[in-house]
């Protein structure tokens, strides 16, 4: 237990982050709740107080509930993903092999990609239907007609994108967290008679709980914010999300106001989801 | 039920022979203890018997049964580890069913096996509790707990004990030792402590090196120790050996006097007991000598005494420390 003062001395030694943070995040938010009330187009003199007519015109958008469904259907799918993939990754790489420790260092490497730059790579040189691998591949084994991935499937190609570059995050998170599983944890679970399958889902799993939920948390965060891959294969139109809609709010027609009415209505969602998310984990994961 | 046979049972982690090659048969009901310095390889044994390490040759049988490939589940034994390698995120309740549920026993049988179990070990009011809420003591409990409602043929146990205070750590021993007479099932028990050998053992096994030096009743041990290894072992204080290690001869089994005797030496340092004092004593060209008066010694630091072994308590030894005789 603390003391009184060291109690005190910990609020004070935490006073200037937490005003910096107060600074940081507060200030932002407050303008942008400012904005979306206000009428405020950079192509009219006309300003001034508009109500909740922003939310109005940002929800009756022709494309906001195809953006809303595109933004879920993205953040669930990656998630999916990502935590899927990333334990099965992890419990691979944990695994005794030669070469083990370059192998860690490569896979992190997809992170370090601009995603503007992985997004080019993979719209030009793996999912282009003329010079795209997997066109040749696809041909190569004798297809007359190759997938023309974002014109056919914008959704998937998107998805599988934003999906390599996070699949080592999680992976990484999620094998520090198995190396932290006591040994005798394994052992103690063969002698009760628990095979493989029993001994991930019983001792596995419930261990890795918490770090999937910080995961989940994390990319949530990240996921709705995806901009640059839908940007970069132009397949906004059709794959866009709601950070594309705001953009293109702000871009294409300069309206400030309606475009800080669904940035908020983003941060809604946001909290929804990962609310949603996290209730599911610690609900399946945690006995 | 519940006979362990080791047959030329041999193991290597890579180049390192961590046991060379054990004999050894455990019979129906016995508590024996394994017990040797730290890193002789004790553990190692325990969990070759377990199913824990495959073996390197040899041959384990069970009750007749080969189970030298049996998964470690289906060998009928039941293992207390040493930090008890509890499942944290389950409650206590969870912990002991899960070797239940594994068997996919029927869950009204589960829940009488636990209350039954639960009330055996005190442990009634903290089966909700998750294992990180409990002390030393009743997490060892719950270990246990969770051996015995399988009803094994054999429960293995790895130091069980080392991680207790002194007091808990004899309650723990009787209780274990209760359980025992109750269940009547085999118990092996690893242990570095040779009080604690002694005090539960049917039969003990020394173990050196990976090798077993000798297999006895905790008397026959300190009777009849085999070796020079055994005699230091076994008995607290240690044996004293004098003449370039061929003769040995146990604390209280020197009988002193300030007039005459064999050996004479100087007393260096006393240790009182109240039942008993310790006098360690400078012997000359015999070295240093360990004496257990009984009583207080009317001895101190300073004074010349003499020291007779008794009659047929000195031990002999050839130069490589096998007993003669
Ligand atoms: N998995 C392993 N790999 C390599 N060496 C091991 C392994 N387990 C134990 N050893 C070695 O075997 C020896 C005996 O260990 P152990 O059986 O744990 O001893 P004890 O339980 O008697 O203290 C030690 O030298 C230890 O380093
Ligand atoms: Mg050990």
């Amino acid at each position: 237990m603390a003391t009184s003062h060291a109690q005190k001395v910990g609020r004070w030694a935490l006073a200037p982050s937490l005003a910096a943070l107060t600074v940081w995040a507060f200030v932002p938010l407050a303008i942008a709740i400012y904005f979306a009330f206000l009428r405020y187009n950079l192509q009219s003199d006309n300003t001034g107080w508009f109500g909740l007519n922003n939310f109005y015109y940002f929800v009756n958008d022709p494309y906001f509930y195809k953006d809303l469904f595109n933004t879920v259907a993205l953040v669930l799918s990656v998630l999916a993903i990502t935590i899927v993939g990333g334990t099965g990754l992890a419990i691979l790489l944990d695994q005794p092999f030669w070469g083990r420790g370059i192998v860690r260092v490569l896979m992190i490497s997809p992170f370090f990609i601009m995603p503007t730059v992985s997004s080019l790579v993979w719209k030009n040189l793996l999912m282009h239907p003329v010079f795209g691998l997997f066109a040749a591949i696809q041909r190569f084994f004798g297809a007359s007609h190759v997938l023309d991935w974002f014109g056919t499937v914008p959704l998937l190609s998107v998805i599988i994108i934003v999906s390599w570059q996070w699949l080592p995050y999680a992976a990484l998170i999620l094998l520090t967290a198995l190396q932290s599983l006591d040994l005798e944890q394994k052992d103690a679970s063969m002698m009760d008679g628990a095979g493989p399958v029993s001994f991930f889902r019983y001792i596995v799993l419930p261990h890795l709980s918490r770090p999937i939920t910080v995961v989940i948390l994390i990319e949530t965060i990240f996921l709705l914010n995806v901009f640059a891959e839908i940007k970069v294969t132009s397949v906004g139109g059709f794959a866009g999300n709601l950070t594309y809609l705001v953009a293109s709010q702000l871009n294409e027609a300069t309206d400030i106001g309606e475009a800080a009415a669904g940035g908020l209505i983003a941060v809604v969602l946001a909290n929804l989801v990962s609310i949603f998310l996290v209730r599911i984990v610690g609900k399946n994961l945690g006995t | 039920m519940g006979k362990i046979k080791l047959n030329k049972v041999r193991k290597a982690f890579g180049e390192a022979v961590i046991i060379p090659g054990a004999d050894l048969e455990i019979k129906e009901g016995e508590f024996i203890v394994f017990v040797g310095p730290s890193g002789c390889g004790k553990s190692t044994l325990l969990r070759l018997i377990a199913g824990l390490e495959d073996l390197t040759s040899g041959k384990i049988e069970i009750d007749g049964r080969d189970v030298t490939d049996t998964a470690p589940g289906s060998r009928g034994l039941a293992m207390v580890f040493q930090s008890y390698a509890l499942y944290p995120h389950m409650s206590v309740r969870n912990n002991i069913a899960f070797p239940l549920k594994m068997a996919k026993m029927p869950q009204t049988e589960i829940d009488a096996k636990i209350a039954k179990a639960a009330k055996t070990l005190n442990l009634t009011d903290y089966l909700d509790r998750k294992p990180g809420q409990l002390s030393g003591g009743q997490r060892q409990r719950v270990a246990i707990g969770r051996a015995i409602v399988r009803s094994p043929q054999g429960f293995l146990f790895d130091e069980p004990l080392s991680n207790l205070d002194a007091a808990l750590r004899v309650n723990m021993r009787l209780e274990i030792m209760q359980l025992h007479q109750d269940l009547k099932a085999t118990m092996v028990y690893v242990t570095h402590d040779q009080v604690e050998a002694m005090t539960m053992a049917d039969r003990i096994v020394v173990l050196n090196r990976g090798n077993i030096e000798q297999v006895g009743t905790p008397l026959e041990l300190y009777n009849k120790p085999n070796s020079l290894f055994v005699a230091g072992f076994i008995g607290s204080p240690k044996m004293n050996f004098v003449e370039g290690n061929t003769i040995g001869v146990r604390p209280e089994h020197l009988d002193i006097s300030d007039k005459k005797g064999e050996w004479q030496g100087t007393v260096k340092l006393s240790e009182h007991l109240g039942s008993d004092t310790f006098l360690h004593v400078d012997g000359g060209k015999r070295g240093q000598l360990t004496v257990r008066a009984t009583g207080e010694s009317q001895f101190g630091p300073g004074n010349k005494i003499w020291m007779t072994p008794q009659k047929g308590r000195l031990h002999h030894f050839d130069a490589q420390g096998r007993a003669t005789k």
